[in-house]
Protein backbone atom coordinates (compact mmCIF):
# COMPACT_ATOMS: atom_id res chain seq x y z
CA UNK A 1 0.00 0.00 0.00
CA UNK A 2 0.70 3.73 -0.74
CA UNK A 3 1.39 5.61 2.10
CA UNK A 4 1.38 9.58 2.66
CA UNK A 5 2.99 11.16 5.97
CA UNK A 6 2.38 14.54 6.27
CA UNK A 7 4.95 16.12 8.65
CA UNK A 8 5.42 19.76 9.89
CA UNK A 9 8.47 21.19 11.06
CA UNK A 10 7.33 23.65 14.54
CA UNK A 11 9.65 26.02 17.16
CA UNK A 12 10.63 23.85 19.71
CA UNK A 13 8.19 23.66 22.12
CA UNK A 14 10.66 24.28 24.99
CA UNK A 15 11.96 27.78 23.34
CA UNK A 16 10.04 31.02 23.79
CA UNK A 17 7.73 31.75 21.11
CA UNK A 18 6.21 34.71 19.75
CA UNK A 19 4.82 36.44 17.07
CA UNK A 20 6.66 38.88 14.49
CA UNK A 21 4.98 42.14 15.54
CA UNK A 22 5.54 43.19 12.05
CA UNK A 23 4.27 39.61 9.92
CA UNK A 24 2.00 38.34 12.71
CA UNK A 25 3.00 35.17 11.67
CA UNK A 26 5.28 32.83 13.92
CA UNK A 27 8.75 34.49 14.73
CA UNK A 28 10.46 31.22 13.14
CA UNK A 29 13.91 32.64 12.90
CA UNK A 30 14.25 33.42 16.85
CA UNK A 31 13.53 29.59 17.42
CA UNK A 32 15.26 26.21 16.66
CA UNK A 33 12.75 23.92 14.32
CA UNK A 34 12.17 20.48 14.62
CA UNK A 35 9.56 17.68 13.40
CA UNK A 36 6.02 18.16 15.36
CA UNK A 37 6.21 15.44 18.13
CA UNK A 38 3.20 14.10 17.03
CA UNK A 39 4.05 13.49 13.58
CA UNK A 40 6.80 11.25 14.68
CA UNK A 41 3.85 9.10 15.56
CA UNK A 42 2.36 9.26 12.28
CA UNK A 43 5.19 8.16 10.53
CA UNK A 44 5.59 5.11 12.82
CA UNK A 45 1.94 3.90 12.17
CA UNK A 46 2.85 4.23 8.28
CA UNK A 47 5.62 2.61 8.88
CA UNK A 48 4.42 -0.44 10.73
CA UNK A 49 1.70 -0.88 8.45
CA UNK A 50 3.77 -0.87 5.31
CA UNK A 51 6.16 -3.36 7.61
CA UNK A 52 2.82 -5.53 7.59
CA UNK A 53 0.97 -5.36 4.39
CA UNK A 54 4.04 -4.04 1.96
CA UNK A 55 4.15 -0.68 0.08
CA UNK A 56 6.42 2.56 0.26
CA UNK A 57 6.07 5.52 2.64
CA UNK A 58 6.30 8.90 0.68
CA UNK A 59 6.81 12.03 3.46
CA UNK A 60 4.72 15.18 2.34
CA UNK A 61 5.85 18.96 4.08
CA UNK A 62 5.18 22.48 3.34
CA UNK A 63 7.32 25.18 5.05
CA UNK A 64 10.00 27.79 4.28
CA UNK A 65 12.77 26.81 2.67
CA UNK A 66 14.93 25.79 5.51
CA UNK A 67 12.22 23.95 7.30
CA UNK A 68 13.96 20.71 6.48
CA UNK A 69 14.06 19.12 9.59
CA UNK A 70 11.07 17.21 9.62
CA UNK A 71 10.95 15.75 6.20
CA UNK A 72 14.46 14.74 7.34
CA UNK A 73 13.83 13.10 10.03
CA UNK A 74 10.94 11.17 8.82
CA UNK A 75 13.42 10.10 5.97
CA UNK A 76 15.74 8.37 8.95
CA UNK A 77 13.25 6.38 10.29
CA UNK A 78 12.44 4.93 6.97
CA UNK A 79 10.17 6.85 4.91
CA UNK A 80 10.94 6.46 1.43
CA UNK A 81 11.05 9.50 -0.06
CA UNK A 82 10.11 13.14 0.29
CA UNK A 83 7.97 15.74 -1.11
CA UNK A 84 8.97 19.11 -0.02
CA UNK A 85 6.57 22.43 -0.71
CA UNK A 86 8.31 25.48 -0.51
CA UNK A 87 6.91 29.21 -1.97
CA UNK A 88 7.33 32.17 -0.55
CA UNK A 89 3.82 32.83 -1.30
CA UNK A 90 2.80 30.12 1.01
CA UNK A 91 3.81 32.14 3.66
CA UNK A 92 1.31 33.44 6.53
CA UNK A 93 -1.13 30.58 5.40
CA UNK A 94 -3.96 29.78 7.51
CA UNK A 95 -5.17 26.20 8.57
CA UNK A 96 -7.78 26.34 5.92
CA UNK A 97 -5.36 27.77 2.74
CA UNK A 98 -3.04 25.19 4.23
CA UNK A 99 -5.22 22.65 3.76
CA UNK A 100 -6.14 23.73 -0.11
CA UNK A 101 -2.38 23.54 -0.74
CA UNK A 102 -1.74 20.20 0.55
CA UNK A 103 -4.83 18.95 -0.86
CA UNK A 104 -3.31 20.00 -4.48
CA UNK A 105 0.07 18.35 -3.10
CA UNK A 106 -1.76 14.91 -2.74
CA UNK A 107 -3.94 15.97 -5.79
CA UNK A 108 -0.55 14.61 -7.58
CA UNK A 109 -0.05 11.83 -5.60
CA UNK A 110 -0.97 8.30 -5.83
CA UNK A 111 -1.60 7.03 -2.25
CA UNK A 112 -4.20 4.43 0.02
CA UNK A 113 -4.13 6.30 3.14
CA UNK A 114 -2.77 9.67 3.92
CA UNK A 115 -1.78 9.96 7.74
CA UNK A 116 -1.03 12.88 10.26
CA UNK A 117 -0.40 13.75 13.81
CA UNK A 118 -3.68 14.74 15.22
CA UNK A 119 -1.94 18.36 16.11
CA UNK A 120 0.92 20.59 15.68
CA UNK A 121 2.82 21.94 18.97
CA UNK A 122 2.50 25.13 17.46
CA UNK A 123 -1.00 26.22 16.55
CA UNK A 124 -2.73 23.33 17.73
CA UNK A 125 -6.01 23.64 15.72
CA UNK A 126 -6.28 19.97 15.29
CA UNK A 127 -8.44 20.60 11.87
CA UNK A 128 -6.06 20.41 9.15
CA UNK A 129 -6.81 16.11 8.49
CA UNK A 130 -10.64 17.26 8.75
CA UNK A 131 -10.07 19.81 6.32
CA UNK A 132 -8.17 17.74 4.28
CA UNK A 133 -11.08 14.98 4.49
CA UNK A 134 -13.66 17.45 3.24
CA UNK A 135 -11.61 18.74 0.06
CA UNK A 136 -10.35 15.05 -0.68
CA UNK A 137 -14.18 13.74 -0.38
CA UNK A 138 -12.19 11.27 1.72
CA UNK A 139 -13.39 9.35 4.81
CA UNK A 140 -12.22 11.10 7.71
CA UNK A 141 -10.85 8.75 10.38
CA UNK A 142 -9.25 11.01 13.03
CA UNK A 143 -7.78 10.69 16.46
CA UNK A 144 -7.29 7.22 15.99
CA UNK A 145 -5.57 5.17 18.47
CA UNK A 146 -5.60 2.04 16.64
CA UNK A 147 -5.61 1.53 13.19
CA UNK A 148 -6.69 -1.81 11.04
CA UNK A 149 -5.87 -2.30 7.69
CA UNK A 150 -7.79 -5.62 5.60
CA UNK A 151 -7.54 -5.16 2.12
CA UNK A 152 -9.57 -2.41 1.04
CA UNK A 153 -11.18 -1.91 4.27
CA UNK A 154 -10.00 0.05 7.34
CA UNK A 155 -10.81 0.28 10.79
CA UNK A 156 -9.71 2.70 13.96
CA UNK A 157 -10.60 3.50 17.29
CA UNK A 158 -11.52 7.41 17.45
CA UNK A 159 -10.38 8.38 20.61
CA UNK A 160 -13.05 10.78 22.20
CA UNK A 161 -13.89 12.55 25.76
CA UNK A 162 -16.30 9.22 26.08
CA UNK A 163 -13.89 6.57 25.49
CA UNK A 164 -13.90 5.66 21.83
CA UNK A 165 -15.77 4.86 19.01
CA UNK A 166 -14.92 2.43 15.96
CA UNK A 167 -14.97 3.87 13.03
CA UNK A 168 -14.37 1.86 9.60
CA UNK A 169 -14.19 3.20 6.18
CA UNK A 170 -12.98 2.08 2.81
CA UNK A 171 -9.41 3.20 1.54
CA UNK A 172 -7.89 5.83 0.42
CA UNK A 173 -8.55 7.29 3.88
CA UNK A 174 -7.40 10.08 5.85
CA UNK A 175 -6.09 9.04 9.38
CA UNK A 176 -4.73 10.99 12.31
CA UNK A 177 -3.30 9.99 15.08
CA UNK A 178 -3.12 10.72 18.50
CA UNK A 179 0.27 10.22 20.60
CA UNK A 180 -0.61 6.84 22.15
CA UNK A 181 -0.68 4.83 19.39
CA UNK A 182 2.46 3.41 19.29
CA UNK A 183 6.51 4.09 20.35
CA UNK A 184 8.47 5.88 17.75
CA UNK A 185 11.11 4.52 16.68
CA UNK A 186 14.25 6.22 17.04
CA UNK A 187 16.30 6.81 13.65
CA UNK A 188 19.22 4.54 13.47
CA UNK A 189 22.95 5.43 12.16
CA UNK A 190 22.01 3.37 9.07
CA UNK A 191 19.15 4.89 8.60
CA UNK A 192 20.63 8.21 9.17
CA UNK A 193 22.80 7.61 6.52
CA UNK A 194 20.57 6.10 4.45
CA UNK A 195 18.58 9.07 4.13
CA UNK A 196 21.01 10.76 2.86
CA UNK A 197 20.27 9.30 -0.66
CA UNK A 198 16.92 9.15 0.04
CA UNK A 199 15.21 11.16 -3.22
CA UNK A 200 13.45 14.91 -2.18
CA UNK A 201 11.29 16.70 -4.56
CA UNK A 202 10.88 20.43 -4.00
CA UNK A 203 8.13 21.87 -5.43
CA UNK A 204 6.81 25.16 -5.62
CA UNK A 205 3.42 26.55 -5.75
CA UNK A 206 2.66 26.63 -9.12
CA UNK A 207 4.32 22.55 -9.52
CA UNK A 208 1.02 21.84 -8.03
CA UNK A 209 -1.78 24.23 -9.74
CA UNK A 210 -1.74 26.11 -6.59
CA UNK A 211 -3.99 29.40 -7.17
CA UNK A 212 -1.68 32.28 -5.68
CA UNK A 213 -4.91 34.40 -4.77
CA UNK A 214 -5.86 30.95 -2.58
CA UNK A 215 -2.69 30.95 -0.23
CA UNK A 216 -0.89 32.98 2.17
CA UNK A 217 -1.56 35.91 4.29
CA UNK A 218 -3.67 38.01 1.65
CA UNK A 219 -5.32 34.28 0.74
CA UNK A 220 -6.44 33.34 3.85
CA UNK A 221 -9.82 33.67 4.84
CA UNK A 222 -9.04 34.76 8.52
CA UNK A 223 -6.59 37.28 9.70
CA UNK A 224 -4.85 38.18 12.74
CA UNK A 225 -5.63 41.66 13.67
CA UNK A 226 -2.27 42.08 16.37
CA UNK A 227 -0.14 40.33 19.03
CA UNK A 228 0.76 40.92 22.20
CA UNK A 229 3.18 38.86 25.00
CA UNK A 230 0.94 38.05 27.69
CA UNK A 231 1.20 40.09 30.93
CA UNK A 232 3.01 37.66 33.70
CA UNK A 233 1.42 36.70 36.28
CA UNK A 234 1.61 38.43 39.42
CA UNK A 235 4.26 36.52 41.99
CA UNK A 236 2.31 34.29 44.29
CA UNK A 237 3.18 33.01 47.93
CA UNK A 238 5.74 30.36 48.24
CA UNK A 239 5.90 28.29 51.72
CA UNK A 240 7.68 25.89 52.80
CA UNK A 241 5.73 22.60 54.36
CA UNK A 242 6.34 22.35 57.81
CA UNK A 243 4.05 20.48 59.07
CA UNK A 244 0.80 23.31 58.49
CA UNK A 245 1.35 23.44 54.69
CA UNK A 246 -2.09 21.60 54.40
CA UNK A 247 -4.03 23.96 56.49
CA UNK A 248 -1.85 27.31 55.22
CA UNK A 249 -3.14 26.03 51.61
CA UNK A 250 -6.77 25.61 52.91
CA UNK A 251 -6.54 29.32 54.49
CA UNK A 252 -5.59 30.68 50.94
CA UNK A 253 -8.08 28.68 48.98
CA UNK A 254 -10.98 29.66 51.69
CA UNK A 255 -9.82 33.71 51.12
CA UNK A 256 -10.57 32.72 47.27
CA UNK A 257 -13.99 31.52 48.52
CA UNK A 258 -13.30 28.00 47.02
CA UNK A 259 -13.77 26.53 50.41
CA UNK B 1 -30.80 41.15 15.21
CA UNK B 2 -29.30 38.66 13.39
CA UNK B 3 -29.38 35.01 14.33
CA UNK B 4 -26.16 33.64 15.62
CA UNK B 5 -26.20 29.93 15.26
CA UNK B 6 -24.71 27.94 18.24
CA UNK B 7 -24.49 24.18 17.80
CA UNK B 8 -25.48 22.17 21.12
CA UNK B 9 -22.83 19.96 22.64
CA UNK B 10 -24.70 17.38 24.89
CA UNK B 11 -24.93 13.75 25.45
CA UNK B 12 -28.30 12.07 24.80
CA UNK B 13 -29.84 15.52 25.52
CA UNK B 14 -27.77 16.09 28.83
CA UNK B 15 -26.54 19.87 27.82
CA UNK B 16 -22.67 20.58 28.46
CA UNK B 17 -22.02 23.70 30.07
CA UNK B 18 -19.85 24.69 27.11
CA UNK B 19 -23.51 25.19 25.35
CA UNK B 20 -24.91 27.47 28.35
CA UNK B 21 -21.26 29.59 27.60
CA UNK B 22 -21.96 30.13 24.00
CA UNK B 23 -25.62 30.90 24.20
CA UNK B 24 -24.40 33.45 26.78
CA UNK B 25 -21.69 34.85 24.81
CA UNK B 26 -24.70 34.70 22.00
CA UNK B 27 -26.82 37.21 23.08
CA UNK B 28 -24.28 39.97 23.37
CA UNK B 29 -23.70 39.85 19.48
CA UNK B 30 -27.21 38.94 18.35
CA UNK B 31 -30.06 36.64 18.69
CA UNK B 32 -28.67 33.07 19.48
CA UNK B 33 -30.53 30.06 17.63
CA UNK B 34 -29.28 26.33 18.51
CA UNK B 35 -28.61 23.44 16.91
CA UNK B 36 -29.27 20.29 18.37
CA UNK B 37 -28.47 17.49 16.71
CA UNK B 38 -29.18 13.90 17.60
CA UNK B 39 -31.64 12.20 20.59
CA UNK B 40 -33.05 13.60 23.74
CA UNK B 41 -34.09 17.36 22.68
CA UNK B 42 -37.01 16.87 25.45
CA UNK B 43 -34.15 16.58 27.98
CA UNK B 44 -32.52 19.45 26.45
CA UNK B 45 -35.09 22.07 25.98
CA UNK B 46 -35.66 23.91 29.07
CA UNK B 47 -31.93 24.51 29.68
CA UNK B 48 -31.69 25.80 26.19
CA UNK B 49 -34.61 28.17 26.53
CA UNK B 50 -33.29 28.89 29.87
CA UNK B 51 -30.19 30.12 28.72
CA UNK B 52 -31.23 32.49 25.93
CA UNK B 53 -32.05 30.52 22.66
CA UNK B 54 -34.48 32.41 20.60
CA UNK B 55 -35.37 29.35 18.72
CA UNK B 56 -33.64 25.59 18.45
CA UNK B 57 -33.66 23.77 14.96
CA UNK B 58 -33.96 20.67 15.89
CA UNK B 59 -32.23 17.41 13.59
CA UNK B 60 -32.72 14.36 15.48
CA UNK B 61 -32.08 11.63 12.35
CA UNK B 62 -30.12 9.11 13.92
CA UNK B 63 -27.88 9.08 10.79
CA UNK B 64 -26.37 12.22 11.67
CA UNK B 65 -24.45 10.94 14.48
CA UNK B 66 -24.07 7.70 12.54
CA UNK B 67 -20.69 8.86 10.95
CA UNK B 68 -17.60 10.73 11.96
CA UNK B 69 -18.34 14.53 11.71
CA UNK B 70 -19.12 14.92 7.98
CA UNK B 71 -23.44 14.58 8.79
CA UNK B 72 -23.10 17.40 10.79
CA UNK B 73 -21.23 19.92 9.00
CA UNK B 74 -23.94 19.14 6.16
CA UNK B 75 -27.11 20.02 8.41
CA UNK B 76 -25.11 23.23 9.46
CA UNK B 77 -24.16 24.21 5.98
CA UNK B 78 -27.73 23.55 4.81
CA UNK B 79 -28.81 25.89 7.56
CA UNK B 80 -26.28 28.64 7.10
CA UNK B 81 -27.37 28.64 3.44
CA UNK B 82 -30.94 29.07 4.50
CA UNK B 83 -30.75 31.29 7.67
CA UNK B 84 -28.08 33.11 6.72
CA UNK B 85 -26.79 34.02 10.14
CA UNK B 86 -24.49 36.68 11.09
CA UNK B 87 -21.72 33.99 12.70
CA UNK B 88 -21.70 30.15 13.66
CA UNK B 89 -20.46 29.33 17.20
CA UNK B 90 -18.96 25.74 18.18
CA UNK B 91 -17.62 24.77 21.33
CA UNK B 92 -13.84 24.14 20.93
CA UNK B 93 -13.46 20.11 21.40
CA UNK B 94 -12.09 17.95 19.06
CA UNK B 95 -14.95 17.41 17.61
CA UNK B 96 -16.77 20.54 17.58
CA UNK B 97 -13.50 22.20 15.91
CA UNK B 98 -13.76 19.46 13.16
CA UNK B 99 -17.21 19.99 12.56
CA UNK B 100 -16.45 23.91 12.27
CA UNK B 101 -13.32 22.89 9.50
CA UNK B 102 -15.57 21.49 7.15
CA UNK B 103 -18.14 24.10 7.34
CA UNK B 104 -15.73 26.51 7.04
CA UNK B 105 -14.74 24.90 3.42
CA UNK B 106 -18.48 24.19 2.82
CA UNK B 107 -19.94 27.08 3.02
CA UNK B 108 -16.32 29.52 1.82
CA UNK B 109 -15.90 30.83 5.54
CA UNK B 110 -12.76 31.61 7.71
CA UNK B 111 -12.79 29.50 10.72
CA UNK B 112 -11.32 31.10 14.45
CA UNK B 113 -10.22 28.19 16.53
CA UNK B 114 -9.73 27.91 20.69
CA UNK B 115 -10.93 31.22 21.09
CA UNK B 116 -11.83 32.83 24.68
CA UNK B 117 -13.48 35.49 23.64
CA UNK B 118 -15.74 37.28 20.81
CA UNK B 119 -16.74 40.40 20.28
CA UNK B 120 -18.37 42.95 17.84
CA UNK B 121 -16.46 45.48 16.39
CA UNK B 122 -18.81 47.46 13.76
CA UNK B 123 -19.95 44.48 11.96
CA UNK B 124 -16.86 42.37 12.05
CA UNK B 125 -16.67 39.21 14.56
CA UNK B 126 -13.12 39.88 16.69
CA UNK B 127 -11.78 36.78 18.60
CA UNK B 128 -9.05 36.89 21.31
CA UNK B 129 -6.78 33.61 21.14
CA UNK B 130 -4.65 32.64 23.77
CA UNK B 131 -1.87 31.42 22.32
CA UNK B 132 1.66 29.49 22.63
CA UNK B 133 -0.11 27.96 25.85
CA UNK B 134 -1.09 31.34 27.01
CA UNK B 135 1.79 33.17 26.31
CA UNK B 136 0.68 35.67 23.87
CA UNK B 137 -3.09 37.01 23.34
CA UNK B 138 -3.90 37.65 19.81
CA UNK B 139 -7.57 39.19 18.19
CA UNK B 140 -8.24 37.82 14.87
CA UNK B 141 -10.81 38.09 12.41
CA UNK B 142 -12.58 36.74 9.25
CA UNK B 143 -12.46 37.99 5.93
CA UNK B 144 -14.41 35.53 3.97
CA UNK B 145 -17.92 34.22 4.51
CA UNK B 146 -19.42 33.72 8.13
CA UNK B 147 -17.51 33.65 10.54
CA UNK B 148 -17.69 30.41 12.47
CA UNK B 149 -15.52 30.42 15.82
CA UNK B 150 -14.91 27.30 18.20
CA UNK B 151 -15.24 29.41 21.52
CA UNK B 152 -13.30 27.44 24.49
CA UNK B 153 -14.94 25.65 27.46
CA UNK B 154 -14.72 28.06 30.31
CA UNK B 155 -14.13 31.09 28.52
CA UNK B 156 -17.61 32.73 29.35
CA UNK B 157 -19.45 32.69 32.63
CA UNK B 158 -22.87 31.53 31.98
CA UNK B 159 -26.00 33.52 33.00
CA UNK B 160 -29.37 32.32 32.65
CA UNK B 161 -32.09 35.10 30.39
CA UNK B 162 -35.22 33.30 29.54
CA UNK B 163 -36.41 32.56 25.26
CA UNK B 164 -38.64 30.92 23.67
CA UNK B 165 -36.53 28.56 22.61
CA UNK B 166 -39.58 28.20 19.30
CA UNK B 167 -38.57 24.42 17.53
CA UNK B 168 -37.74 24.33 14.14
CA UNK B 169 -37.16 21.02 13.06
CA UNK B 170 -34.81 19.88 9.95
CA UNK B 171 -33.05 17.71 8.35
CA UNK B 172 -30.66 17.07 5.19
CA UNK B 173 -30.51 14.51 2.39
CA UNK B 174 -26.84 13.23 3.39
CA UNK B 175 -24.55 13.07 0.72
CA UNK B 176 -22.45 10.14 -0.36
CA UNK B 177 -19.44 11.82 0.40
CA UNK B 178 -20.42 12.01 4.21
CA UNK B 179 -21.05 8.53 4.75
CA UNK B 180 -17.59 7.40 4.59
CA UNK B 181 -16.53 6.84 7.94
CA UNK B 182 -19.24 4.65 9.49
CA UNK B 183 -19.25 4.52 13.42
CA UNK B 184 -19.83 0.96 14.43
CA UNK B 185 -19.26 0.61 17.39
CA UNK B 186 -18.90 3.23 20.33
CA UNK B 187 -17.38 2.29 23.64
CA UNK B 188 -17.84 4.56 26.59
CA UNK B 189 -15.28 4.22 29.80
CA UNK B 190 -17.56 4.90 33.11
CA UNK B 191 -16.25 8.00 34.35
CA UNK B 192 -17.89 8.35 37.76
CA UNK B 193 -19.57 11.43 39.00
CA UNK B 194 -16.77 13.97 38.46
CA UNK B 195 -16.77 16.57 36.37
CA UNK B 196 -15.56 16.77 32.69
CA UNK B 197 -12.30 17.98 32.23
CA UNK B 198 -12.33 20.79 30.36
CA UNK B 199 -16.05 22.34 31.90
CA UNK B 200 -15.10 22.00 35.52
CA UNK B 201 -14.83 24.89 37.99
CA UNK B 202 -11.69 23.18 39.49
CA UNK B 203 -9.45 20.92 38.59
CA UNK B 204 -7.22 18.98 40.79
CA UNK B 205 -3.90 17.47 38.79
CA UNK B 206 -1.18 15.05 39.72
CA UNK B 207 2.09 14.29 38.01
CA UNK B 208 4.95 12.31 37.99
CA UNK B 209 5.65 12.91 41.89
CA UNK B 210 2.53 11.12 42.96
CA UNK B 211 4.74 7.69 42.10
CA UNK B 212 1.87 4.66 41.07
CA UNK B 213 -1.67 4.37 39.92
CA UNK B 214 -2.62 3.50 43.80
CA UNK B 215 -1.49 7.16 45.04
CA UNK B 216 -3.84 8.89 42.46
CA UNK B 217 -6.26 8.28 45.27
CA UNK B 218 -4.82 10.86 47.63
CA UNK B 219 -5.14 13.25 44.47
CA UNK B 220 -8.79 12.14 43.51
CA UNK B 221 -9.98 12.19 47.11
CA UNK B 222 -9.01 15.76 47.02
CA UNK B 223 -11.04 16.37 43.92
CA UNK B 224 -14.12 15.13 45.29
CA UNK B 225 -13.88 17.31 48.80
CA UNK B 226 -13.97 20.05 45.95
CA UNK B 227 -16.13 18.73 43.43
CA UNK B 228 -13.41 18.99 41.22
CA UNK B 229 -12.07 17.14 38.20
CA UNK B 230 -8.99 14.99 38.13
CA UNK B 231 -6.39 15.64 35.66
CA UNK B 232 -2.89 13.91 35.15
CA UNK B 233 0.14 15.32 33.51
CA UNK B 234 1.77 13.71 30.59
CA UNK B 235 4.69 12.15 33.04
CA UNK B 236 1.70 10.48 34.73
CA UNK B 237 0.02 9.12 32.04
CA UNK B 238 2.60 8.07 30.24
CA UNK B 239 3.47 5.82 33.21
CA UNK B 240 0.21 4.62 33.31
CA UNK B 241 -1.45 5.60 36.32
CA UNK B 242 -3.90 7.63 34.92
CA UNK B 243 -5.84 7.25 31.42
CA UNK B 244 -5.12 9.52 28.69
CA UNK B 245 -8.17 11.34 28.40
CA UNK B 246 -7.18 13.23 31.38
CA UNK B 247 -3.81 14.13 30.45
CA UNK B 248 -3.66 18.36 30.32
CA UNK B 249 -1.28 20.09 28.72
CA UNK B 250 0.01 20.06 25.11
CA UNK B 251 -0.79 16.77 23.11
CA UNK B 252 -3.70 16.77 25.76
CA UNK B 253 -6.48 18.65 27.09
CA UNK B 254 -6.37 22.29 27.04
CA UNK B 255 -8.07 23.53 30.68
CA UNK B 256 -9.08 26.99 31.80
CA UNK B 257 -10.67 26.56 35.27
CA UNK B 258 -11.48 28.81 38.08
CA UNK B 259 -9.16 27.05 40.35
CA UNK B 260 -6.34 24.71 39.46
CA UNK B 261 -4.33 22.49 42.00
CA UNK B 262 -1.15 21.08 40.81
CA UNK B 263 0.26 18.36 42.94
CA UNK B 264 3.78 16.54 42.16
CA UNK B 265 3.87 18.57 38.78
CA UNK B 266 7.21 20.01 37.69
CA UNK B 267 5.55 22.34 35.32
CA UNK B 268 7.87 21.56 32.13
CA UNK B 269 6.19 23.91 28.97
CA UNK B 270 4.21 20.77 28.09
CA UNK B 271 2.07 20.66 30.89
CA UNK B 272 1.41 25.14 31.08
CA UNK B 273 0.30 24.55 27.67
CA UNK B 274 -2.75 23.40 28.97
CA UNK B 275 -3.33 25.18 31.83
CA UNK B 276 -1.38 28.39 32.04
CA UNK B 277 -4.71 30.15 31.39
CA UNK B 278 -6.30 29.00 35.05
CA UNK B 279 -7.80 31.63 37.01
CA UNK B 280 -6.09 30.97 40.01
CA UNK B 281 -3.33 28.44 40.27
CA UNK B 282 -1.74 26.26 43.43
CA UNK B 283 0.76 23.88 43.46
CA UNK B 284 2.45 21.47 45.98
CA UNK B 285 6.02 20.14 45.09
CA UNK B 286 8.68 18.93 47.00
CA UNK B 287 11.52 20.50 44.46
CA UNK B 288 11.35 24.56 45.13
CA UNK B 289 13.26 25.05 42.11
CA UNK B 290 9.96 23.27 40.06
CA UNK B 291 8.81 25.86 37.16
CA UNK B 292 5.41 25.30 37.98
CA UNK B 293 6.24 27.58 41.29
CA UNK B 294 6.60 30.68 38.76
CA UNK B 295 2.96 30.41 37.54
CA UNK B 296 1.40 29.71 41.31
CA UNK B 297 -0.98 32.26 43.08
CA UNK B 298 0.21 30.13 45.91
CA UNK B 299 2.85 27.90 46.38
CA UNK B 300 3.37 24.87 49.35
CA UNK B 301 7.15 23.24 49.07
CA UNK B 302 6.59 20.13 50.66
CA UNK B 303 5.62 16.35 50.72
CA UNK B 304 2.29 15.79 48.21
CA UNK B 305 1.45 12.93 50.67
CA UNK B 306 1.48 14.91 53.98
CA UNK B 307 0.13 18.13 52.54
CA UNK B 308 -2.73 17.17 50.32
CA UNK B 309 -4.27 14.68 52.39
CA UNK B 310 -4.24 17.25 55.06
CA UNK B 311 -5.36 19.86 52.84
CA UNK B 312 -8.52 17.25 52.27
CA UNK B 313 -8.98 16.97 55.42
CA UNK B 314 -9.15 20.56 56.69
CA UNK B 315 -11.72 21.24 53.73
CA UNK B 316 -14.02 18.46 55.14
CA UNK B 317 -13.61 20.41 58.62
CA UNK B 318 -14.29 23.55 57.27
CA UNK B 319 -17.90 22.86 55.38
Amino acid sequence: MKIVVLVKQVPDTAADKRLDPDTLTVDRAAVDGLINEMDEFAIEEALQLVEKHGGEVTVVSMGPEDATEAYKKALQMGADKAVFLTDPALAGSDALATSYALAQVLGTLEYDLVVLGCEASDARTSIVPALLAERLGLPQLTFASKVEVDGSSIKINRQTDYGHDVVEASLPAVVSVVEKINEPRYPSFKGIMAAKKKPVESLDAAAVSIEPAKVGAAGSWSKVLDAAVAPPRAKGVIVTDEGSGGVELADFLASKKFV
Amino acid sequence: MAEILVLVDHADGAVKKVTLELLTKARELGTPAAVFIGAGYDDAKDKLAEYGAAKVYVADDPQLSGYVVAPKAELLAKLVADAQPAAVLVPATAEGKEIAARLAVKTGSGILTDAVDLKLDGDAFVAEQSIFGGSSIVHSTVTTGIPIVALRPNSTPPAPEQAAAERVDVSVELSDAAKLAKVVDRVVVPKGDRPELTEAAIVVSGGRGVGSAESFSVIESLADQLGAAVGASRAAVDSGWYPHQSQVGQTGKTVSPQLYIAAGISGAIQHRAGMQTSKTIVAVNKDPEAPIFELVDFGVVGDLFKVVPQLTEEIAKRK
